[in-house]
């Protein structure tokens, strides 16, 4: 996928009233509102129950909680820049996020609202290929998008666009991710390679850009989650690793399971070009975002299977156990380093910085 | 990645570790002054891996942590100056002022923009012609030669509206007040390889003869660091204080000469105050008066700074290694890396930050 | 200071004055100036800090550098050797 949309190859099915630009009049509620959601998201987005535009959808679920399903919910909001990068877009991040979020319940994602707070002066072309990305994910992630909103704000305020979606899933009867407790001997698995996504960003990032074939790992997960379900229905604890990367994941475990947690570093799958980057900028692949990977802590008996359904799944190829939850040092991360020593894993505090020293 | 992968081989530092516990018979004290070396020690738990009688002292090594309190102030006051494009290593942006850093600034509106090289923020300031581009120019040595070369190019092109705010740190002097210092425990150090592969190392011997204390020039990765380690070892037990080149692979005796005939141009030395330690003769660079033109702190008139370090802070003398960070009475409680009190907490290098990442597990080796 | 990581050059060029290359680090290619390094050729190896080339790498002198490191592996094992042989000839 290229990293920059052919904005004049975007062909609109009706013509819009001459408004190449978003503009204030978009977020007033009259006709040039209904413009941007009958030429730009109605023709992306268009299934029955959000054709009907109501002020809400109504959705019948009851076959799918039926015989003891329950009701998952997720909301998380997209502010990325740029808005197209290499391997994706904020489209493909509103969709399989929020559809990320229901799969680490072990949720079965069926249904997305889709909020936008638009940028007035964004080209209509460019909110176009949004919208066609967020499609063209929430289709191959099995997903409908059912409600939305938008607004506009003013120039200066918005950064092209944001993005909200919330999404509806259902956990089926006998999955009960996160209920049995974390314990010493339970076993952390990697989906596959770390850091992917944020280098992808860094790589296009005014000021730090770079020439590499890195690109997003942006994917929906549920398929890949179901499969290690099938495997073994015991798992601990599913996250995926976004913002503050592995690190995050990893010591927030620790801190709500209060259990120690072990890695090893010659075991954590890393891309060698997101390795390089990450060395010349002084980055740690740890604290880097992924947006298509999961940790997963599973009984140290079952590793084995699980990683193989993994391994048969398209997107669990690499995937690997990285470490184990330990008694000792509780409530902490420790990575045992290449060379036979180790080092505590701290909670990341914040953005991580490229570095000179 | 070639000339790199090889030196973190797990097998060649073990090996290494166990020729440095053979050789060692007696307690060592040895500092690196490199933030660079500190961070790729604790990274790799390079210190794990040394007999008990080898102690590794963390020295003043980060420009971050000795960056004039002052100067950090004056930043901030530039940065937060409207009209002002204010550009700056990524390092920089998280340590504290007397009051606030700039990500505060930036969070009240100031334009602030994190570069990879000097070279951005030169680019930065043809991109706008209409706007006042500073850059926050700090580090060792090693980051003169790009520094000096952003300022050259910005005054051949003429960019009347590129400045830089020059504050560079130097090794030799920070050595020879390491070891002047009272309650000065050091007895060899690691010199900071890219430092002296600018430099050259012909600053050294005098400092090894004067003070008697080995001095060996040492590489990043863990290998390169037991094998400096290993060799600083070997010449305390045998008795001999003298200059070696332990990264010859990147460190010649006469250094990068186009590096230092720009430096030579671009700068001129000066005392220099470090955060914590106090004024150090002759052991900075402010730019020279031809570059008068585009010396930020000549350019910005900003007035009424007054440093106001926080009275519980004892980073200075955590980085003469006379005090270890968990012996300061405020590390853990006013002080940690979220509410950092002193430098040395914020830097990802600095011992503090460290010691308080690695403090509520076992201390395992000498740190 | 020091963050330093070695690449190799992968084309020179003049860019208004100034020696400029293409560095590539282990796949990841970077705009690098080379006005410090005015004998660093196509092919060579060079440390880069800050988007600047400081040094260049000098190929005999790595391999002589990892060639002690062997050294010290076989000094390693035939000091075990002689250790073996002396608790095994008993006091």
């Amino acid at each position: 996928m290229s990293a920059t949309p052919d904005i004049a190859a975007f062909a609109c099915p009706l013509p819009l009233r001459d408004y190449p630009h978003v503009v204030m009049g978009h977020g007033g509620g009259g006709a040039l509102s209904s413009d941007l959601i009958e030429h730009v998201f109605l023709p992306a987005f268009s299934n029955p129950l959000l054709d009907r535009l109501g002020d809400s959808t109504v959705i019948d679920i009851a076959a799918d909680l039926a015989g003891g399903g329950r009701l998952a919910l997720s909301t998380d909001s997209y502010v990325v820049r740029p808005l197209f990068f290499p391997g994706g877009s904020i489209g493909d991040l509103a969709v399989n996020g929020t559809v990320n979020d229901l799969a680490m319940s072990g949720g079965r994602p069926l249904y997305l609202t889709a909020g936008f707070i638009i940028e007035e002066g964004l080209a209509i072309g460019e909110l176009a290929e949004v919208a066609r990305r967020m499609a063209t994910a929430a289709a191959t992630a099995g997903v409908r998008i059912v409600t939305g909103d938008t607004k506009v704000v003013e120039r200066g305020h918005g950064d092209g666009v944001y993005i909200n979606t919330a999404g509806v899933g259902v956990v089926p009867p006998g999955i009960g991710v996160g209920i049995e407790p974390v314990r010493p001997g339970d076993v952390v698995l990697a989906s596959g390679t770390l850091g992917d996504h944020g280098m992808a960003i860094m790589s296009v990032r005014e000021g730090l850009a770079f020439e590499a074939e890195i690109v997003s790992d942006s994917a929906p997960l549920h398929g890949l989650v179901t499969a290690m379900l099938a495997a073994c229905p015991a798992i601990r604890l599913l996250r995926d690793p976004t913002r503050g990367g592995a690190a995050t994941s990893l010591v927030e475990i620790a801190g709500l399971a209060r259990v120690g947690i072990e890695i090893d570093e010659q075991a954590i799958p890393v891309r060698p070009q997101v390795a390089a980057a990450c060395e010349i900028l002084g980055l740690d692949p740890l604290q880097v975002a992924n947006e298509g990977k999961l940790l997963a802590v599973v009984p140290g008996d079952a590793a084995e299977q699980i990683l193989a359904a993994m391994r048969a799944h398209e997107y669990g190829r690499d995937a690997v156990a990285i470490g184990r939850v330990v008694e000792r040092h509780p409530r902490m991360v420790v990575m045992r380093t290449a060379i036979g020593g180790t080092r505590v894993i701290p909670m990341p505090l914040g953005e991580q910085l490229p570095r000179i020293c | 990645m070639k000339h790199l992968t090889e030196y973190r081989d797990a097998d060649t530092a073990r090996r290494l570790a166990a020729e440095i516990g053979r050789i060692a018979t007696r307690p060592w004290a040895i500092m690196e002054v490199c933030g660079g070396q500190t961070h790729s020690i604790i990274r790799n738990g390079v210190d794990q891996l040394l007999p008990p009688e080898v102690e590794l002292i963390h020295g003043p090594g980060c420009p971050v942590c000795v960056t004039p309190l002052e100067t950090i102030d004056r930043a901030l006051a530039i940065a937060a100056t409207p009209g002002v494009i204010f550009c700056s290593f990524g390092d920089m942006l998280r340590v504290p002022g007397s009051r606030g850093n700039l990500f505060s600034v930036k969070g009240l509106g100031g334009d602030i923009r994190l570069v990879y090289s000097p070279l951005d923020a030169v680019k930065l300031a043809q991109a706008h012609p209409d706007r006042e581009v500073v850059f926050l120019a700090i580090g060792f040595e090693t980051t003169a030669p790009a520094n000096a070369m952003a300022v050259k190019l910005a005054k051949q092109q003429g960019l009347k509206n590129f400045s830089m705010l020059v504050s560079h740190v130097l090794v030799p002097p920070a050595i020879e007040a390491i070891m002047r210092s009272p309650g000065n425990r050091v007895n060899a150090f690691l010199a900071a390889g890219h430092v002296c592969s600018v430099m050259g190392t012909w600053q050294y011997p005098p400092l090894a003869e004067r003070f008697r204390v080995p001095i060996v020039v040492t590489g990043f990765e863990p290998i390169d660091l037991l094998e400096g380690i290993r060799r600083t070892v070997l010449q305390l037990e045998q008795g001999r204080h003298e200059l070696e080149n332990a990264y010859a692979r990147v460190v010649s005796e006469r250094g990068n000469e186009p590096a230092q005939r720009v430096i030579a141009e671009v700068f001129t030395a000066g005392d220099r105050a470090w955060r914590g330690i106090g004024v150090i003769p002759a052991s900075g660079w402010r730019l020279a008066d031809a570059y008068r033109d585009h010396d930020a702190e000549i350019r910005f008139a900003v007035g009424g700074i007054t440093a106001v370090e926080s009275s519980l802070c004892k980073a200075g003398e955590v980085l003469q290694g006379t005090l270890k960070p968990n012996q300061c009475p405020a590390f853990g409680k006013e002080c940690t890396p979220r509410t950092p009190l002193g430098a040395t907490m914020v830097s990802s290098e600095g011992a503090c930050a460290a010691y308080y990442n690695a403090g509520r597990w076992s201390d395992s080796g000498a740190a | 200071m020091c963050l330093a990581v070695p690449g190799f050059v992968e084309s020179i060029r003049e860019e208004s004055g100034t020696r400029m290359g293409r560095v590539n680090f282990g796949g990841v290619v970077k705009d690098v100036c080379l006005a410090y390094l005015p004998e660093i050729a196509v092919g060579d190896y060079t440390i880069v800090h800050v988007g600047f080339a400081i040094s260049k790498i000098d190929e005999a002198s790595a391999l002589a550098t990892l060639q002690t490191f062997e050294d010290l592996g076989l000094l390693e094992e035939s000091l075990e050797e002689l250790r073996g042989d002396e608790a095994a000839a008993g006091p």
